[in-house]
C-alpha cells in the first residue's frame, strides 16, 4: 500500500515530444497503439452509427425508414467496418501493441518501422473503404457471396474489397513483428512458461493473421478480377463455381472469429488474476488451449456450407472437428472460474468486464454447438439464431474483453485514472443493454426469421422491439466510457506506477512508461501473477 | 398489436419434432452449463471477495485431475450432439424413393415452382398432407435458400447445380417460405406461403391448376424443338449419333476409360450444359453446349422428359443421392 501520493515521472512517452511529426512518425509502439486507439475507435462509433440505423428500421416489419437497397449497405458497411477496422485491429493493434514489448520486458516491438507502416497501411484501407461508403456504399454483406458480388451487386463491391485487401497486410505485419518479439526479446530468466497468458493469446492470434489473412486476400482480389474482367472463377454463367468462393472466404473468414476472442481471453486471464490476487488455475492449459483453439480453427470453416449442399460426409467431419474446437474455450472457461476459488476478489470496473465476458461468452460459445450440431443447423443456417450468436462472441466476448483491458491498463497508457463509479455504471449499462439486444434475437431466430431482412414477418414484431430497446442502452453504456476516458486525461487523479496492486513487469515501470520502457532490461525470476508464495497442489 | 409471445414455430412435417427434440436438448445442456458458470462466479466473488487491501489469494497452480474432468466430460456431451445431430441429418437429407417430385427456380426475387403434372406456381406451394415431397432446386442468377421455417427444412439454391430438399408435410395450414441467402435488393421479398391441404383438396387444386400439359409433355415438345431428337434416336434400335435416352435415367452408365457415373439430374444437367464433360463410351464428342440456350426451367422439363422415358423405376441400387 502506498502511503505518499503518487506521481508521474517527469519524463515520459507522452511528452517527449508534442508536434504532429512527433506522432506521425513516431517508431515508439507505445505511441503507435495510441494511433491505433484514435483510428478504432473512429471506425467502432461508425459501424456503431450503422447499427443503430439498422435497429431503427427493424423496429416496425415494414421497410419504412430507409429504402431496401440503404438497409442492404447499411448492414454490409456495418459488418465491413466493425469486423475489418475494429474487432481485428482492436486488443492485438492497440493493446498488445502497447503490452507485448512491455511484457517481455523489452524496449520496443522487433520492428518499430514495420510497425508504422501496418498502421498507415489500416488507415490507406480504411480510407479506401470510407470512400466506398461516402460514394454509394456496398451491398453484398460483409460475405461477398458470390455470384452476387461479382455479377449481380451495382455497388462499389471492388472499392470495398481493395479496402479490405490492403488492411489485410496492416494484420499480417502486426501478427509477424508479435512472433518474431515474442520468439527473440524476451528479458533474460522469461522462459516461455513464464510468459504473461496475453501474450500467449497475442502470440496464437498472430499465428492465424500471418497464415489465414493472405487468403481473404486472395479472394477478394479473385473476386475483383471476375467482376472486373470476366473471368469465370466463381460464377457457374462463366464457368466458374460459386462453393469455391464459400470455401475461400470461410477458410480465413472462421479463423478471423478467433482472430477476434483469443486476444479477449488473453486480456480476461491478465484480469482474472489481478483482480483476484491469484496466480491463474492450469496455467500451461490456458496457454495451450489458445495454441489449440488457433489450430484446430483452421480446420472447421466447412460449417459454414451445411445448407450449400456439400457432400454430406464433408459436412460429418466439419461438425465433428467444429465441436472438437469447442473443448479448449471450455477449458479456459473453467479455469478462470477455478481461478476465484479462494482468491482475494475485488469488483473493479475492470473486473465487471471479465465476469461479463465470462457469462456472455459461456452462452455465445454453447450457442456454437447448435450450429456445430448438423441436423440442428439447418434450421438455424442463416437465421437472427446466428446473429444472436457471433454478437454473443464477438460484442459480448471481445468487446467485453476490449473494454476491460482498456479500463485496467489506461492509468498504464495515460498515467491518470479514470471516475470508478461511472465506470461501473457504464459496465452494468452494456451487460444490461447487450443482452437486452441480442438474447430475443436466439427466440426470433429460432422462429424463423431469416438474417439481412429489411421487412419482415408482422409476429417478430415484438422481439425486435425489444433488441432495439436494448441497442440504444447499449449504444449510451458505449458512450459513456469515451466521455470520461477523454476527461480523465485532464481532470483525474494521477494513478502511479501500480494502482491495482498488480504483478508483472508492466506494473513494475512508471505510468506512463518513459519511451525506452525499462532502464536496463529486466531480469525475471519468478512465474507470471505471483502473488502469494507458491505452495503444492492441494485440491483433488 | 402483440398478441402473442410465440417461442417456436409450428411442427408442420413430421421431421420437425425430431429437430425440436435435438433443439430441447442442446438447450437443456447449455442452460445448465450456462447456470452453473453463472452461479460459481457470483458465488465465489462474494464469498471471497477482498476484505482488505493487503489480502492475497492462495497460491493454487491447478488440478491434473480436474483439467482432464472438465475435457473429457465436455467431450462426450460433444460427441452425443454431435451423432445424434448426424442422425438426424443423414435422414433430412435422404429422401425416400416415392417422394413427390416438385421442381422450383430461385431468381431475383421470386420463386416458381412447378409439379410434375403441369401446375405452375409462383411464390406459392400446394403440397398434400401426409406425402414426402422432395423439391429439386435451381437458380437462374445467384445464390437463394429454400426455407420452410414450420416444417425445419432449408437447402440453398445455387446457380448452375441442382440441390434438393424434401420433408413429408404433416400438419394442413398456411406456412411461411423465405429466402435465406442474401440475394439482393429485394430478398427480403422472396417470400411466399406453402399451403398443405388434405390429399382430396389437393387433388382438387391440380386438376383445376394444370395449364398446357405435364413438364414431361412440355419437356419432349423441347425436345424436338431444339432437334434433340436427330441424334438421341427414340427407337432403341437404329443407334443414333447421341446415345438413345430411354430407360436411361438413374441407371448406370458407362463412360470412356471404363468410367461409370448415374444418370441422375445433376449428370443430366452437365450432359445438356456441357456435353464434353462426360462422354459415353462408344460416341464421339459431338453435340454442342445448350448453355445459355434453355432456361432453368426448360432444362427443368428436358430432365422430366428423360425421367418419363423410363418404362419400369429405375433399380434402387442405382439411385443415389
Amino acid at each position: 500500500m502506498e502511503t505518499t501520493a503518487p506521481t508521474a515521472p517527469t519524463l515520459n512517452y507522452l511528452n517527449n515530444g508534442y508536434g504532429l511529426k512527433s506522432w506521425l512518425l513516431t517508431k515508439d509502439h507505445k505511441r503507435i497503439a495510441l494511433l491505433y486507439l484514435w483510428s478504432i475507435t473512429a471506425f467502432f462509433f461508425l459501424g456503431g452509427f450503422f447499427a443503430l440505423m439498422i435497429r431503427i428500421e427493424l423496429l416496425t416489419p415494414a421497410s419504412d425508414f430507409v429504402q431496401p437497397d440503404t438497409y442492404n449497405k447499411l448492414f454490409t458497411m456495418h459488418g465491413v467496418v466493425m469486423v475489418f477496422f475494429f474487432l481485428i485491429p482492436s486488443i492485438p493493434a492497440v493493446l498488445g501493441n502497447f503490452l507485448v514489448p512491455i511484457m517481455v520486458g523489452a524496449k520496443d516491438l522487433a520492428f518499430p518501422r514495420i510497425n508504422l507502416l501496418s498502421w498507415y497501411i489500416y488507415v490507406l484501407g480504411g480510407l479506401f473503404t470510407i470512400v466506398a461508403a461516402v460514394t454509394g456504399g456496398v451491398d453484398t454483406g460483409w460475405t461477398f457471396y458470390a455470384p452476387y458480388s461479382t455479377s449481380a451487386s451495382n455497388s462499389h463491391v471492388i472499392l470495398a474489397g481493395v479496402g479490405i485487401f490492403i488492411t489485410g497486410f496492416s494484420s499480417i505485419l502486426t501478427g509477424l513483428n508479435f512472433i518474431v518479439t515474442v520468439h527473440r526479446m524476451r528479458a533474460p530468466g522469461l522462459t516461455w512458461f513464464r510468459l504473461p497468458l496475453f501474450v500467449w493469446a497475442m502470440y496464437a492470434t498472430s499465428l492465424i493473421m500471418i497464415l489465414g489473412t493472405p487468403v481473404i486476400a486472395i479472394t477478394v482480389l479473385l473476386v475483383a478480377v471476375e467482376r472486373g474482367l470476366h473471368l469465370g472463377i466463381f460464377d457457374p454463367a462463366l464457368g466458374g463455381d460459386p462453393i469455391l468462393f464459400q470455401h475461400l472466404f470461410w477458410f480465413y473468414s472462421h479463423p478471423a472469429v478467433y482472430i477476434m476472442i483469443l486476444p479477449a481471453m488473453g486480456v480476461v486471464s491478465e484480469l482474472v488474476q489481478t483482480f483476484s490476487r491469484k496466480n491463474i488455475f492450469g496455467y500451461s492449459f490456458v496457454a495451450f488451449s489458445s495454441l489449440a483453439i488457433a489450430v484446430i480453427g483452421f480446420l472447421v470453416w466447412g460449417h459454414h456450407l451445411f445448407v450449400s449442399g456439400q457432400s454430406t460426409y464433408a459436412g460429418l467431419m466439419f461438425s465433428l472437428i467444429s465441436f472438437f474446437v469447442a473443448i479448449p474455450s471450455a477449458v479456459k472457461v473453467f479455469n478462470w472460474t477455478a481461478t476465484l476459488y479462494k482468491g482475494s476478489i475485488s469488483w473493479d470496473s475492470p473486473m465487471l468486464y471479465a465476469f461479463g465476458f465470462i457469462g456472455l461468452f459461456t452462452i455465445g460459445g454453447l450457442t456454437g454447438l447448435f450450429l456445430a450440431t448438423l441436423g440442428m443447423d439447418i434450421h438455424l443456417h442463416d437465421t437472427y439464431f446466428i446473429i444472436a450468436h457471433f454478437h454473443y462472441v464477438m460484442v459480448g466476448g471481445a468487446i467485453m474483453g476490449y473494454l476491460g483491458g482498456l479500463h485496467y491498463w489506461w492509468p498504464k497508457i495515460t498515467g491518470r485514472m479514470y471516475p470508478e463509479g461511472w465506470a461501473k455504471f457504464a459496465a452494468l449499462n452494456i451487460f444490461v443493454g447487450f443482452n437486452l439486444t441480442f438474447f430475443p434475437q436466439f427466440i426470433v431466430g429460432y422462429l424463423g426469421m431469416p438474417r439481412r431482412y429489411a421487412m419482415y414477418a408482422p409476429e417478430f414484431q415484438i422481439y425486435n422491439v425489444l433488441s432495439t430497446a436494448g441497442a440504444t442502452i447499449l449504444g449510451a453504456g458505449y458512450l459513456i466510457p469515451m466521455i470520461y476516458f477523454t476527461w480523465s486525461l485532464k481532470g483525474a487523479a494521477i494513478a502511479g506506477d501500480n494502482p491495482w496492486g498488480a504483478r508483472g513487469l508492466e506494473w513494475e515501470i512508471p505510468s506512463p512508461p518513459p519511451t525506452e520502457n525499462f532502464p536496463a532490461s529486466p531480469i525475471v525470476t519468478e512465474n507470471t501473477h505471483q502473488y502469494a508464495p507458491s505452495r503444492e497442489v492441494g485440491i483433488v | 398489436m402483440f398478441t402473442n409471445f410465440p417461442f417456436f414455430p409450428e411442427q408442420a412435417s413430421q421431421q420437425a419434432a425430431n429437430v425440436d427434440a435435438l433443439y430441447f436438448f442442446l438447450l437443456a445442456v447449455s442452460a445448465f452449463f450456462s447456470a452453473l458458470i453463472a452461479i460459481l462466479i457470483v458465488f465465489f466473488a462474494v464469498r471471497f471477495r477482498r476484505r482488505s487491501d493487503t489480502e492475497v489469494g492462495e497460491a493454487i497452480h491447478g488440478s491434473l485431475a480436474l483439467e482432464l474432468m472438465w475435457t473429457f466430460i465436455p467431450l462426450g456431451i460433444t460427441m452425443v450432439m454431435f451423432v445424434w445431430g448426424a442422425v438426424t441429418f443423414f435422414h433430412m437429407t435422404r429422401p425416400p424413393q416415392n417422394a413427390m417430385e416438385i421442381y422450383v427456380v430461385g431468381k431475383q426475387w421470386m420463386w416458381k415452382l412447378e409439379h410434375m403434372d403441369g401446375a405452375r406456381e409462383i411464390n406459392e406451394l400446394h403440397l398434400p398432407v401426409g406425402r414426402p415431397v422432395k423439391l429439386i432446386m435451381g437458380s437462374e442468377d445467384v445464390i437463394h435458400s429454400f426455407f420452410i421455417p414450420s416444417f425445419r427444412a432449408k437447402a440453398d439454391v445455387i446457380p448452375g447445380r441442382f440441390n434438393t430438399l424434401w420433408f413429408t408435410p404433416s400438419k394442413a395450414g398456411r406456412y411461411h417460405i423465405f429466402c435465406t441467402q442474401y440475394c439482393g435488393t429485394k430478398h427480403s421479398n422472396m417470400i411466399g406461403w406453402a399451403t398443405v391441404m388434405e390429399p382430396a383438396e389437393y387433388q382438387a387444386w391440380v386438376a383445376g391448376n394444370v395449364t398446357g400439359g405435364t413438364m414431361a409433355e412440355n419437356g419432349a415438345k423441347l425436345f424436338s424443338d431444339l432437334s434433340c431428337n436427330t441424334c438421341h434416336l427414340d427407337s432403341g434400335q437404329a443407334q443414333g449419333r447421341g446415345p438413345s435416352l430411354r430407360n436411361l435415367y438413374g441407371r448406370q452408365v458407362l463412360l470412356q476409360r471404363l468410367e461409370t457415373t448415374v444418370a441422375d439430374d445433376a449428370y443430366l444437367r452437365e450432359s445438356i450444359l456441357n456435353p464434353q464433360a462426360k462422354i459415353v463410351s462408344g460416341f464421339q464428342p459431338l453435340m454442342p453446349t445448350y448453355q445459355g440456350l434453355v432456361t432453368e426451367e426448360q432444362l427443368l422439363q428436358l430432365i422430366a422428359y428423360v425421367k418419363s422415358l423410363s418404362d419400369a423405376p429405375p433399380p434402387a441400387s442405382a439411385v443415389k443421392k
